[in-house]
């Protein structure tokens, strides 16, 4: 299935790129979400079992596949609607649906990779289609953008390969060969600790550009500025999932050696940081696409701490990821009927948003709540639960270090976001305001109810698949 | 043998350092590339034939020959001026490579594991940071591209040094290579040039957050 999947996704991805014919376009990207949905489907009811040699449909996979085919559907409407609205030739539309299809083919197969050189395929071919989607409103700006990103990703991706290669010598005490997971996860107490040093090191410093950590988080937020904004909502989510993914399986790996202790000081000093570093730029910044990136920073330093603290933090860490996922993505689709609005991305020349379009004004004001954890919103439990697991592994002067930081990101993102919703915008035109049906936002209420739900009222799959995913890590 | 060659590799860095002119960064990728030939052909005894001749395909043809005419052509194409413009001068350039590769020797004593050649694990981490230090302090784009370039010839040599036991390592590396020089040089090509006239890193500045 996975074969006829990939297939399948390229053969489509073929038949944009050859076709400009706009209703075969959009059939075309009907039937990949068709694809993408029989395959999720078909990967759910196959729990456990690997496909293909280098793809196993374990837990945290299944998990994240869900969420990335959830996100698709809205993605694609949205990105209907943009192309729509911006009147692009047939060659800048079928370069655009090629490479988000190429994009979610990628991570979602990077999701169920089994293997540490599978998985870093995948991550390249993201940074591909990522590049072709960036460089998508082709000026100046936006080549500044890509140029900045693929090359900071071509670095990242060998220091990841040269990880790999310190694993191979890690584990040549072993005997065995092979680089899948769970062989290396086997034979990780025989693992020489310099090399698994330096490995992990590495690994970690090359998936920090997807996952969006310090030290190389700044070429992430430059990609998801210039992006349009249905790609930047899936390069702000899923693909900062897939770099989580690279991480944690790596993880898992190191977690079952000596070093664990040495490692969850590496994650941890990098997640601080990253917290620190997102602060910083949250009060200064006036870019709300921008603002949005430097909150997935935020989150995903939250998340890596769960993971340095152990314990209840590994499960809120893979909650806190898929919520967040749904949360940023809702976020950024509205940002593109904010942008139709005021054709403007500086907080300056935004405002009174409720006046414009009340049903949008709704969801950023619901998004906003989500994503600074309050309650109801999902990630308040992932949150404190984060925050209980460092609570409990005795970290209390970094918890109250990271509380003071939470703090001052709130208030600058209230900040920035009530002015856009309430304070009306000096000197604006409000004759050309175009009118922006509300039928729009439907779907993004959809992702952001859907993260409370999970978040209060978890089903017992749900919970059991997050269970069954740490299962490999010491207690 | 392989020794020789690996040191000769060592010092074309550090001819590197103080080079002033693009032509003759060029040059010394080209002769990298022939040197990482020599050492794969020697070094790689037991892989099987077709391997190596994608090995040497990728030595000899991407790295001796098609990447720095490539650069050539890209240097003509945008007009970039022939001057490196460092931002050290060449004294200091040299001192902090030397640096570098003390620092790699000295981290190198503390391994235990015999298994690893240290030399290629000293040249190897030394080509790396040096290809970091290139990028970090030289004016223009396409340094920032040489500088990447030096980098992967560094991740080749370590990657031969696993080569015996992980062949299908060394096939992703040249993978690697392959994929992100044709992405880099490929934007090169088209876009940075015609867009940014004098192709230097002070223009990409303009993404800012207020």
């Amino acid at each position: 299935m996975t074969l006829t999947y990939l297939i399948g996704a390229l053969i489509l991805a073929i038949g944009i790129s050859v076709n400009r014919a706009k209703w075969l376009n959009y059939t075309l990207v009907g039937i990949f979400l068709l694809l993408q949905w029989t395959f999720t489907v078909y990967a759910c009811f196959h729990l456990g079992e690997t496909d293909l040699g280098y793809f196993t449909f374990d837990s945290l996979g299944i998990l994240l596949l869900v969420t990335l085919s959830i996100i698709s559907i809205p993605a694609m409407i949205h990105s209907r609607i943009y192309v729509e609205n911006h009147h692009e030739s047939g060659d800048v539309r079928a370069i655009y649906f090629l490479a988000m299809i190429g994009l979610i083919t990628a991570v979602g197969a990077g999701y169920l990779a089994n293997h540490i050189a599978v998985t870093w395929i995948f991550t390249e071919i993201t940074t591909l289609s990522a590049s072709a989607l960036i460089y998508h409103h082709r000026n100046k700006l936006a080549l500044e953008g890509t140029w900045k990103y693929v090359f900071i990703c071509a670095i990242s991706i060998t220091f990841v390969f040269i990880g790999i290669l310190f694993l191979s010598l890690s584990i040549q005490q072993s005997g065995t060969g092979h680089m899948s997971y769970s062989s290396l996860l086997a034979s990780a107490p025989m693992m020489n600790p310099f090399w698994l040093r330096l490995a992990f090191l590495f690994i970690f410093t090359g998936y920090t550009v997807k996952l969006g950590l310090v030290p190389m988080f700044t070429a992430g937020v430059d990609a998801k500025d210039k992006a349009p904004a249905p790609a930047g909502a899936l390069l702000s989510s899923v693909l900062m999932n897939l770099g989580f993914v690279g991480v944690f399986r790596m993880y898992i790996i190191v977690a079952n050696t000596p070093l664990h202790h040495w490692a969850n000081l590496v994650i941890g000093i990098s997640a601080f940081l990253s917290l620190f570093v997102a602060t910083v730029y949250m009060i200064k910044v006036k870019n709300i696409k921008r603002m949005l990136a430097y909150s997935g920073i935020e989150h995903m330093g939250l998340v890596m701490l769960g993971v340095a603290a152990g314990g209840i933090g590994y499960y809120a860490a893979i909650l806190h990821i898929i919520l967040h996922a749904l949360v940023k993505s809702s976020l950024f689709f509205q940002f593109s009927q904010v942008y139709r609005v005021f054709q403007s991305k500086s907080i300056y020349q935004l405002g009174n948003y409720f006046k414009y379009n009340t049903t949008g004004a709704m969801v950023l004001l619901l998004g906003f709540i989500s994503a600074a954890a309050m309650p109801p919103s999902g990630l308040f439990v992932s949150e404190f639960l984060i925050f209980r697991s460092m609570f409990e592994a005795h970290q209390l002067v970094l918890l109250i270090a990271v509380l003071l930081l939470l703090t001052m990101i709130i208030w600058a993102f209230g900040k920035n976001i009530l002015k856009i919703l309430f304070i009306p915008p000096v000197g604006f035109n409000e004759n050309n305001v175009p009118r922006i049906s509300p039928w729009e936002s439907v779907t993004q209420f959809i992702l952001l109810a859907a993260a409370v739900y999970l978040g209060l009222n978890p089903p017992v799959e749900f919970v059991q698949l997050i269970e069954q995913s740490l299962i490999l890590l010491p207690h | 043998m392989i020794d020789v060659l690996l040191i000769t590799f060592l010092i074309t860095l550090f001819y590197m350092a103080i080079a002033n002119r693009l032509m003759t960064y060029i040059k010394v990728l080209a002769i990298q590339g022939i040197l990482l030939f020599v050492v794969a052909f020697l070094q790689l005894e037991e892989i099987n034939p077709l391997n190596l001749g994608l090995i040497l395909l990728e030595t000899i043809v991407v790295k001796a020959i098609v990447v720095p005419v490539f650069l050539v052509y890209i240097l003509r194409k945008n007009n970039i001026t022939r001057e490196a413009e460092p931002f050290l001068s060449n004294f200091f350039s040299l001192i902090i490579t030397t640096l570098i590769v003390v620092l790699t020797i000295l981290l190198s004593n503390t391994i235990e594991n015999t298994q690893l050649d240290k030399i290629f694990f000293i040249v190897a981490m030394s080509t790396l940071f040096f290809g970091l230090y290139l990028i970090a302090t030289r004016r223009k784009i396409i340094t920032h591209v040489m500088g990447y370039l030096v980098i992967e010839n560094g991740i080749f040599v370590l990657s031969l040094a696993v080569g015996n036991e992980m062949p299908m390592l060394v096939n992703l590396g040249i993978m690697l290579d392959i994929f992100a020089s044709v992405l880099i040089l490929g934007i090169f090509l088209n876009k940075i040039g015609d867009v940014f006239k004098d192709v230097d890193v002070q223009q990409l500045n303009s993404l800012k957050d207020v």
